[in-house]
């Protein structure tokens, strides 16, 4: 088992997994360069968390073969072991033990000697901000702080890539920074990271690459920028005063902006979409709003914003993402 | 610890900071991968420590045990030997067997039911001796056998159990008990693994537990069965850790079935622990 050290953190060929007749990966192909972070986007049902799973060395696929850092993940599983970390969708510590009792635990299977397990989990949970819940059940914590004592029990040997299955779905918007700072500083610190999320705007924030997955397959992949403009880069909300003034507001939008305009279910509400670069787009945002202004129709909100995963997956597959999005949790 | 502090008092405190995150991550040298047995001892501490945590979970490790041995003394006792002291000293090994051994059964459901949640997933993408997870757990078991065979014991002693073989041979028949109760275990944990739910391992077990425990001679001396029924429960390991644990607590340590005993443990642990571990590798 020798190592690599120019080997990419991860690269899967045509992963297969099925379950009966769900095809959960249908042919995965994914190239993860080490040192960053890489976004696996994609609704709920997606195949997701499978893909996780068989780099993580806990489901064997059925077809194809992946490697994670030189090493393959079904013949030299324990190589792979040794190098990764996982915190998984739902938590993947013992919600009965304390906080501090789940960090001795996997310290000391980690090799740790016991007072050198119990140090390492105290600055771990001074370093996450749990130190007062250090003595309480994990079943008692907060949603952000499950995730915390997760993850910290993935950086108690601090490894060469770190999966994180969906860590802020289900966090408040402050939780949720929370974890975004602590990705960043893991990754800064030189840990490749696999995330997956179903929110577009966190694997922007955070991934230097993403893939779009739906229905076990990668249908898109590359930067967040480059991704943005092939589908374009943004949607322009506008909130009339006036409901009656919504058919002008439409012809006027759609002359500046060149693009079609779409009237919302709210009758004072339109829609567009911009295409190129994020420059582009907020120039010809503002000559919108001065024309609307010109033509004497009262504005009283107006926004430019990212596409959504939904417009994203329109763009992409001509389907819609939202019905799948709906029954997550 | 504070009790004042709640966990949104908390969250508003915590800053992630770079600084200290970056100290954390800093690595220090790894220590060597633990030994077989080092991982399996620290897994069975998390198995103390889940009794710690949720003490009612020893509720059928003593309630249980002593219902049944009341029950069966008294209502079997004065039919079957003349008399509920007369047939205790007959019939304790055999109750302590019956209970331990269906106690082994929640060794699955509990396996069933931790595996449903993420922890498992952590476990098994550690770099640890594979088998030490499950082997932890059931050392963790194997406390609580022993407690509810002290608990049969002191009901039996109290109720009148005198056995011949003193301290030593009660400790002896412990001793057997736990190491067979061990090797049984293991085919609960094959299928906590193969079934899906909680509620079928718990009818499969059923299934398993009532023939073996009742068709043997635990409770009745297979002479008085007919000849179909005495060939199966003479094969029975049951009936053979039956014979052992009573030949050592009566003083007279019986060599044959001591042997089946070893025998019988032996082949459960390394039949059904083998076959554990293909599906625990597989999941
Ligand atoms: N253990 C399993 N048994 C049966 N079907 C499964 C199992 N795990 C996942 N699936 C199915 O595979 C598909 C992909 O699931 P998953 O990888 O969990 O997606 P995601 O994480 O993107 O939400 C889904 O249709 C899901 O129902
Ligand atoms: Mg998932």
């Amino acid at each position: 088992m020798s190592d690599h050290p120019s080997a990419p953190a991860i690269e899967a060929k045509g992963l297969v997994k099925t379950f009966g007749d769900t095809r959960a990966l249908d042919g995965i192909d994914l190239l993860v360069p080490a040192g960053s972070v890489y976004g696996l986007l994609g609704p709920n049902g997606a195949g997701k968390t499978t893909a996780v799973r068989v780099l993580a060395t806990l489901t064997r696929p059925d077809g194809g073969s992946a490697t994670v850092f030189g090493h393959d993940v079904v013949r030299e599983a324990s190589a792979v072991r040794a190098k990764v970390s996982m915190t998984g969708q739902y938590a993947s510590v013992d919600e009965d033990l304390t906080g501090v009792e789940n960090l001795i635990l996997i310290g000391r299977l980690l090799g740790h000697r016991k007072p050198a397990a119990k140090a390492r989990a105290d600055e771990l949970l001074a370093a996450f901000g749990l130190t007062e819940a250090a003595d309480r059940q994990v079943k008692k914590y907060s949603g952000g702080m499950r995730r915390r004592i997760d993850i910290a029990a993935s950086i108690l040997n601090t490894p060469e890539l770190l999966f994180l299955d969906e860590p802020t779905t289900g966090l408040d918007p402050r939780s949720r920074n929370q974890v975004w700072d602590i990705i960043r500083s893991v990754v800064a610190h030189g840990t490749t990271v696999l995330l997956t999320t179903q929110y577009l705007d966190e694997a922007d924030r955070l991934a230097s690459r993403i893939a779009v997955v739906d229905h076990g397959k990668v249908i898109a992949d590359g930067t967040p920028g480059e991704l943005k403009s092939s589908i374009g880069s943004g949607t322009v909300h506008v909130r009339l005063r006036d409901a009656a003034t919504r058919t002008k507001a439409q012809e006027v939008l759609a002359r500046a902006l060149g693009a079609a305009v779409e009237p919302d279910a709210d009758p004072v509400s339109l829609t567009a979409r911009v295409e190129g670069s994020d420059f582009e787009a907020s120039t010809q945002a503002a000559r919108a709003l001065s024309e609307l202004a010109a033509a004497g129709i009262v504005v009283d909100d107006f926004s430019l914003g990212q596409p959504s995963l939904d417009e994203v997956f329109l763009a992409l597959t001509d389907h819609p993402a939202s019905a799948e999005l709906e029954t997550a949790r | 610890m504070s009790t004042a502090a709640t966990s949104s008092d908390l969250q508003t405190v915590y800053v992630p900071s770079p600084e200290t995150l970056g100290a954390v991550l800093a690595p220090g040298a790894r220590p060597p991968r633990p030994s077989a047995w080092s991982s399996s001892v620290t897994f069975g501490w998390r198995a103390m420590l889940k009794i710690k945590h949720v003490p009612e979970q020893l509720f059928d490790v003593t309630a249980f045990p002593i219902i049944m041995t009341l029950m069966f003394t008294y209502l079997f006792g004065g039919a079957i030997a003349g008399s509920a002291s007369a047939y205790l000293q007959f019939f304790l090994p055999g109750i302590m067997v019956t209970s331990v051994v269906m106690i082994t059964m929640y060794t699955g459901i509990g396996l069933n039911t931790d595996i449903e949640k993420g922890v498992f997933d952590r476990f098994r993408t550690l770099p640890v001796w594979r088998p030490s997870a499950l082997v932890g757990m059931i050392f963790g078991d194997v406390l609580r056998y022993i407690l509810a065979a002290l608990v049969i014991l002191g009901v039996g002693l109290i109720l009148g159990f005198r056995p011949d073989g003193g301290v030593i041979g009660v400790l002896a028949g412990i001793g057997l008990l736990v190491v067979f109760s061990f090797a049984f275990s293991w085919v609960w944990t094959m299928f906590g693994l193969i079934l899906r739910s909680e509620k079928s391992v718990m009818g499969v077990s059923m299934l398993v537990l009532f023939p073996l425990t009742f068709l043997s001679n635990v409770f009745v001396e297979p002479s008085t069965m007919p000849g179909w029924l005495q060939a199966f429960v003479k094969v029975n390991p049951i009936t053979h850790l039956v014979d052992a644990i009573r030949s050592v607590m009566s003083g007279s340590p019986d060599a044959t079935s001591i042997m089946w005993t070893f025998l019988w443990s032996a082949g459960f642990v390394v039949v059904f622990g083998f076959l554990t571990m293909y599906r625990y590798n597989r999941r």
